[in-house]
């Protein structure tokens, strides 16, 4: 049980796909994943969640400070594929109202 | 027969062991009939739970130790989870946790404080003892059950 996250270049946009269970234990590695991410001013970066089967208070940590990096370094980013389970915990923790989130649908491969 | 059927585990308070006692959690759960969102609910209050004292408990101290408790009644888990730590002010802590505010901005949103305000929405009853450690017990009902068992109270 870990937590996987690979990058994959799409014109301007930056698209991550997250993988596995994020908690205490897993966090740490796509802590550091998401820290390494270079940003620069207008990057569009799109995390797709939809294959992160579990996630606590430990991962939207996470990614409120990833979002809270890109924006003051002057990028854009977006949570999607968010399955219902994810979606209730964002909603429930007020963050769906404060970052931008879009659900059940996938990045877009080609 | 007795009331309920008791589990205890102990665990190592390490940040590895916390999927551990999550997948007990879901599995003791699912005997009781909860249903998927609800399991889902309770992996993660035992997680918040669990990861508080991974975190908090044993500051001065090397190791330290968790104690799960899981009682399994006919229509409702109450978990139990116990270190022997360090406790903390619980009303500073409280005043400090709970959802994000609308309008917040971004710069200044917090990156925790959250695991105790899931674990009060998540679960149907949470209490707190903070007397020598911190004890967290909480108690979830499993909601389709107790409805049908009404339904055939009135019918017989």
């Amino acid at each position: 049980m870990d937590v996987l996250i690979h990058f994959k270049e799409d014109g301007a946009k930056l698209c991550g796909f997250v993988e596995g269970e994020i908690d205490t234990f897993t966090a740490s590695g796509l802590r550091e994943e998401l820290e390494a991410v270079k940003i620069t001013k207008g990057l569009e970066i799109e995390l797709d969640l939809s294959k992160v089967n579990y996630m606590d208070s430990t991962g939207l940590g996470i990614f409120v400070a990833f979002y809270k990096r890109a924006t003051r370094e002057g990028g854009k980013v977006k949570l999607v594929g968010l399955s219902n389970r994810l979606q209730r915990l964002f909603e429930i923790t007020g963050l769906s109202e404060l970052m931008d989130i879009e659900t059940d649908k996938k990045v877009e491969f080609s | 027969m007795k009331e309920f059927d008791y589990i205890e585990i102990r665990v190592p308070a390490k940040p590895q062991f916390v999927s551990v006692i999550r997948l007990t959690v879901s599995g003791l759960a699912s005997r009781i009939g909860f249903n998927y969102d609800d399991i889902e609910d309770l992996k993660i209050a035992a997680s918040e739970a669990v990861t508080n004292v991974v975190h908090h408990a044993y500051k001065e101290v090397e190791e330290g130790e968790i104690v799960i408790g899981c009682a399994l009644y006919e229509n409702k888990i109450e978990i139990m989870i116990a270190d022997y730590g360090n406790s903390f002010n619980f009303e500073e802590v409280k005043s400090k946790i709970g959802p994000y505010l609308p309008g917040e901005s971004i710069a200044g949103l917090r990156e925790g404080g959250l695991g105790l305000y899931l674990m009060e929405t998540l679960m149907d009853e949470v209490m707190i003892n903070n007397d020598g450690g911190v004890t967290v017990f909480m108690t979830k009902y499993v909601a389709r059950e107790q409805v049908e068992k009404n339904v055939e109270r009135i019918t017989t």
